[in-house]
């Protein structure tokens, strides 16, 4: 039962982690930078609980804010950049995190920082936020910001002439994938009492990535099931479990090349939604469907 | 002193131009960032090392037995991973390259361990005396090597046919394809060249280190990545030049730089950030070499 809830708690700071890609990902912001995120947030808030004693939840949400912050100052140089450029530097970025923590004494260097408080309440937390998290993203698709994020997505120009200020959206988004990613970051830190710069590095940002790809782009459900499925099926499954990396990999590939839009997509949420709307009567149906409305 | 620490720097950067070239050979040819190059000079490392070990073949007989074995590694990720894939999704190739760059590293730990495997010494190391200096016999070796891969490469892309085509294949697939290049041609024998060289700069970063381990691809693909952006995407030039500025760079920041703390590593990593804020096209713009 223990294994289980811990289980179930890793995939919600997944579920938490892949969000955060998500949402710079709806602008075309592709980040190789998220495991860095996290680990600031990670470090921020373990410093501010073992080394100022402050409490659970503003430590947590300091270190959300710090990571906020370095991600508003790397995202107005990456406004000007995009694609491949943007991901190189984000990659850049990831690893220069991990390169300074590694050389910083105060929180212990190389050899990790030790005697993070334990959270045993991390499930609810981690839930907590990814609840929020839902409710946020879709409040956001029907919002004039979340509009602007998909029109700013699909095409950049477009969204500009049309008079929708990208410089705004794109470092929204970004700051507050940064965000999250901070959050992520926290409850993680709290959770395994012993962080070290080696557990983010770009691997992990990689697996972020699956995780969103596999479960879908087109809308955020599909980085919370990427994550929930890819968590917990590789540990009740031996053999997946020890070929897990591989398996990654060949998912992606072949996701690539025939569901390049992942398993959750746009129609298959809107399929969901009809079938719990016959099943609730057509009042139920309205309050869930998160559908934009038709016409205008 | 100085004069030994330019030689250093030579090669450390000739490394780096191999692996380059071989990012920016592709970025030019299909607008794609190949992610998994660093994992095809970790192959090609292992496979020098095993040809030698098992077959003690001398060097200039397995490096190109492994040149050839990473090619054809080049080849087939084209084919399995690159080539099915649908052209409308811009992020697809890039998302597959990473796949296979976690198959490859995590095969390449349970097959020979995560652990460091030591490197054979295969050329005698003698030092020669010019002047009041001493100069590894190991380092003009791989220097040598490399120059004459860069130099070799230059000109089949200069003057051969194949050569021709993959600069038409730069400029547009479309109108390569009217005029009768053969398009996927082209794109697998500029992985195959791509990967040979990667594995090539395996086999150096072997014999320079004296270890490999299976996660050294990372390291080399992301200095490779810094050169490639130094020198501007898809200039092939531009990226043999940029391998030995940075390699410089990095051996004179360690001289000048306090060793106390690691600032290797950030070094090229703030490089690579300072170009692609104020200079996105590299020092010497983005394309490729005119024949």
């Amino acid at each position: 039962m223990d294994y289980l809830i811990s289980v179930i708690t890793i995939a919600g700071i997944h579920i938490i982690m892949a969000l955060s890609f998500y949402l710079p990902f709806m602008t075309g912001q592709i980040s190789l930078g998220q495991a860095g995120f996290m680990s600031i947030g990670a470090y921020a808030a373990s410093v501010c609980t073992v080394k100022f004693g402050l409490p659970y939840v503003p430590a947590v949400l300091i270190g959300g804010i710090c990571a906020a912050a370095v991600g508003f100052i790397l995202g107005l140089p990456a406004l000007r950049i995009k694609g491949i450029y943007l991901l190189l530097l984000t990659l850049g970025f990831g690893e220069i995190v991990r390169v300074v923590f590694i050389n910083i004494d105060y929180i212990g260097a190389a050899a990790g920082f030790p005697g993070i408080p334990y959270q045993e309440h991390t499930l609810l937390y981690a839930y907590g936020v990814v609840l929020i998290l839902i409710v946020f993203l879709n409040r956001l698709r029907k919002s004039r910001m979340g509009r602007a994020f998909q029109a700013v997505g699909n095409d950049e120009n477009a969204a500009e002439v049309i008079g929708v200020d990208i410089t705004a959206v794109k470092l929204i988004a970004f700051s507050s994938g940064a965000f999250i990613a901070g959050i992520g970051g926290g409850i993680f830190a709290h959770y395994q009492e012993y962080i070290e710069p080696l557990m983010f590095d770009v691997m992990h940002a990689v697996e972020f990535i699956v995780f969103t790809i596999f479960g879908g782009i087109q809308i955020f459900w599909g980085p919370i099931f990427g994550a929930f499925i890819l968590t917990l099926v590789p540990e009740f499954l031996r053999v997946i479990q020890e070929w897990r990396m591989e398996l990654y990999g060949a998912l992606l590939i072949i996701m690539m090349i025939v569901r390049p839009q992942g398993i959750i997509s746009r129609d298959s949420v809107q399929s969901i939604e009809n079938a719990i709307g016959r099943m609730f009567g057509k009042s139920t149906a309205a309050v869930l469907s998160s559908r934009q409305p038709e016409g205008k | 002193m100085i004069f030994q620490q330019i030689i250093n720097g030579l090669m450390l950067g000739a490394t780096y131009s191999l692996v380059a070239i071989g990012y920016t050979l592709i970025f030019g040819v299909l607008g794609i960032l190949h992610f998994a190059h660093g994992e095809v000079l970790m192959a090609g490392a292992f496979m020098g090392l095993y040809i030698i070990v098992w077959s003690g073949l001398p060097l200039y007989i397995a490096l190109p037995l492994a040149m050839l074995a990473t090619g054809l590694l080049g080849v087939l990720i084209d084919l399995l991973a690159i080539r099915p894939l649908r052209k409308d999704f811009h992020l697809a190739p890039l998302l597959s390259t990473i796949g296979v760059t976690i198959i490859l590293q995590n095969l390449a730990v349970k097959l020979f361990g995560g652990f460091g495997t030591r490197f054979p010494d295969v050329i005698g190391a003698t030092n020669y005396r010019v002047g009041s200096f001493f100069i590894n016999s190991v380092n003009i070796l791989i220097l040598g090597i490399s120059l004459f891969l860069m130099i070799g490469l230059y000109f089949f892309i200069a003057k051969t046919k194949i050569g021709k085509g993959m600069r038409a294949v730069s400029e547009s697939h479309l109108i390569a394809g009217y005029l009768g290049v053969n398009v996927d041609w082209i794109v697998l024998i500029t992985f195959g060249i791509a990967s040979a060289l990667a594995g090539a700069a395996g086999v150096m970063i072997g014999l320079s280190f004296h270890a490999i381990s299976p996660f050294i691809g990372l390291t080399f693909a992301l200095k490779g990545l810094v050169v490639m952006l130094l020198g501007g995407l898809g200039n092939v030039a531009g990226a043999m030049i940029g391998g030995l500025i940075l390699g410089m760079a990095e051996v004179f920041s360690i001289v000048i730089l306090p060793t106390e703390i690691n600032l290797q590593d950030i070094f090229s990593f703030g490089i690579m950030i300072l170009i692609l804020i104020f200079k996105p096209t590299g020092l010497f713009g983005t394309r490729f070499p005119q024949g």
